[in-house]
């Protein structure tokens, strides 16, 4: 076939092109599935709490991923600021995962245990309270929604379904859990539930410390 | 990746490349104004089929040169991790061996000094002002002026004391102050009487009977923490409540709020996510705040 027949024929130009671009895709996806088929929750990882998966719904309602990323790069710098890098056998349970590409604030995914409650409380309602020069908006409604026990047990089951060892008794220790606190409570303990996973003993754990 | 796949991505990876270049030089032969494709546009407009810019040529040759050795020397070839034997993972760790090598140096200086010494050396303060931007400002303020539940650190107002010592154990071990509520403990008239009494500590213009109601119920509740003259007690981080210098806030609303409803404030300890030669160094930043300036 000469190149006049390929140039003068749309149909053959629009095969040809897809087929030479999917060999480069092919060898690019290729590698990442046959990670993805050995991958296997990070060391010490545990599921989510009730309220804690309640609070990662509404960490996803409200955006949070728009300007937070929950990803650590492998790069001194980032290392330095939030923690051990992340590895992405740490998001096996999540679906989808908070990863996101956005920075305008910092980096979450080790932000669990670096403030109390209080603060995130204060912080959530009205950010200019603690950080004055902060652009984040408030979310002061958070504080007056309450949590549907059914809705947290309907996505647990939900997340089960697709691969969350939730047992059953989780599951039923939702309503009880999550009784009487508002979103603003289950987004704090999401957010406090933000860590590194520690190896069990005898491990070696982090790839640097948090100084 | 198994072998297979490792193979399959390799010999792909490869056949493109070598394609392109064939590609490339199969066609570069022909002559200057040779024949027409026979392709005629717009009545006259005809495609020649002359040879490619000899500087579009080399540039192509260049990219595949490239990419050649790139995957020669950087992983890209299936499970072939290349001549360099680079990684992203090693490179984080070997500019983070770096830093630390270049922390210690830092420090060394002042591995001798104690907190006090260190406050009066300028270097030793600039170190630990990024110390402290980097893990404290988030609730001390990025210029230690604190916020509403957050206790400024510029100022000679110190809820756990204000010597070397007192910041570097609040800073190592944290602190936990609670102020327990007294809602129902107390009948609404005698809180009334409290939050304007406490308010203006010394206020003349207060209705006496006002006056010494709160100050009954003063020594009832609060004097054990707070101390009988009000002056607070820096062992359990009560603070001061004669001076104009409000933690959780010098409002009457605020006030009634804390007295009703307690209050907790928590300073995470730093023991694990600090080295101790850093909690020296923000320490003596902390208290140089306070030597330098003649506020109260």
């Amino acid at each position: 076939m000469n190149h006049e027949k390929i140039e003068k024929s749309v149909g053959w130009l629009a095969i040809l092109t897809a087929v030479a671009i999917s060999f480069g895709g092919f060898v690019e996806i290729v590698p990442l599935m046959a990670e993805q088929a050995k991958m296997q929750p990070a060391p010490g990882m545990k599921t989510r709490t009730p309220l804690e998966v309640a609070g990662r719904d509404v960490y996803i309602r409200e955006g949070c991923y728009n300007c937070h990323s929950q990803m650590v790069r492998s790069l001194a710098e980032e290392v330095l600021r939030y923690g051990p890098a992340g590895q992405a056998s740490e998001s096996i349970w999540d679906h989808p995962f908070q990863w996101g590409s956005k920075r305008t604030g910092p980096d979450l995914s080790r932000v669990g245990g670096r403030y109390s409650d209080d603060w995130h409380r204060i912080h959530l309602l009205n950010p200019r309270d603690v950080v004055p020069e902060s652009n984040m908006p408030g979310y002061p409604w958070l504080a007056e929604q309450a949590l549907d026990a059914e809705d947290v047990q309907a996505e647990m089951r939900a997340l089960s379904r697709v691969g969350v060892p939730f047992s059953e008794a989780d599951i039923a220790s939702a309503p009880e859990a999550v009784a009487g606190k508002t979103k603003l409570d289950a987004l704090i303990a999401f957010l406090q539930s933000l860590r590194a996973p520690v190896a069990p003993a005898a491990a070696p754990a982090s790839t640097g410390d948090a100084s | 990746m198994s072998g297979f796949w490792h193979w399959v991505v390799i010999g792909i990876t490869v056949a493109m490349m070598v394609g392109a270049l064939w590609l490339l030089l199969a066609n570069a032969r022909g002559k200057q104004g040779s024949a027409d494709t026979g392709h005629v546009w717009d009545d006259d407009l005809r495609e020649y089929n002359n040879p490619l810019p000899r500087w579009w040529l080399n540039l192509f040759l260049i990219t595949v040169i490239f990419g050649a050795a790139y995957l020669i020397f950087y992983p890209g070839l299936g499970n072939f991790a290349g001549r360099l034997g680079w990684s992203s993972q090693k490179q984080m760790q070997g500019d983070l061996d770096a830093y630390h090598a270049q922390r210690d140096r830092q420090f060394a200086a002042f591995h001798d000094l104690d907190v006090a010494a260190l406050a009066a050396d300028q270097k030793a303060v600039a170190l630990g002002r990024g110390v402290f931007l980097n893990n404290c400002a988030g609730c001390h303020g990025a210029d230690a002026h604190g916020a509403l539940g957050f206790p400024n650190l510029s100022d000679k107002d110190w809820l756990y004391g204000g010597t070397p010592e007192a910041i570097v154990a609040s800073i190592t071990n944290g602190r936990g102050g609670t102020m327990p509520p007294f809602n129902g403990a107390i009948d609404a008239a005698t809180v009334d009487a409290l939050v304007r009494y406490v308010s203006h500590w010394n206020d003349p213009k207060l209705d006496p009977a006002v006056r010494e109601r709160a100050q009954k119920q003063f020594a009832i509740t609060c004097a054990a923490c707070h101390g009988p003259d009000g002056h607070g007690n820096p062992l359990l981080g009560a603070p001061n409540l004669t001076d104009d210098i409000w933690l959780h806030g010098g409002t009457r609303e605020r006030i009634r709020e804390t007295i009703l409803f307690g209050r907790h404030s928590q300073m995470p300890a730093h023991e694990k996510i600090l080295t101790p030669d850093e909690i020296r160094v923000v320490a003596a930043y902390v208290y140089s705040l306070s030597q330098t300036d003649a506020k109260p």
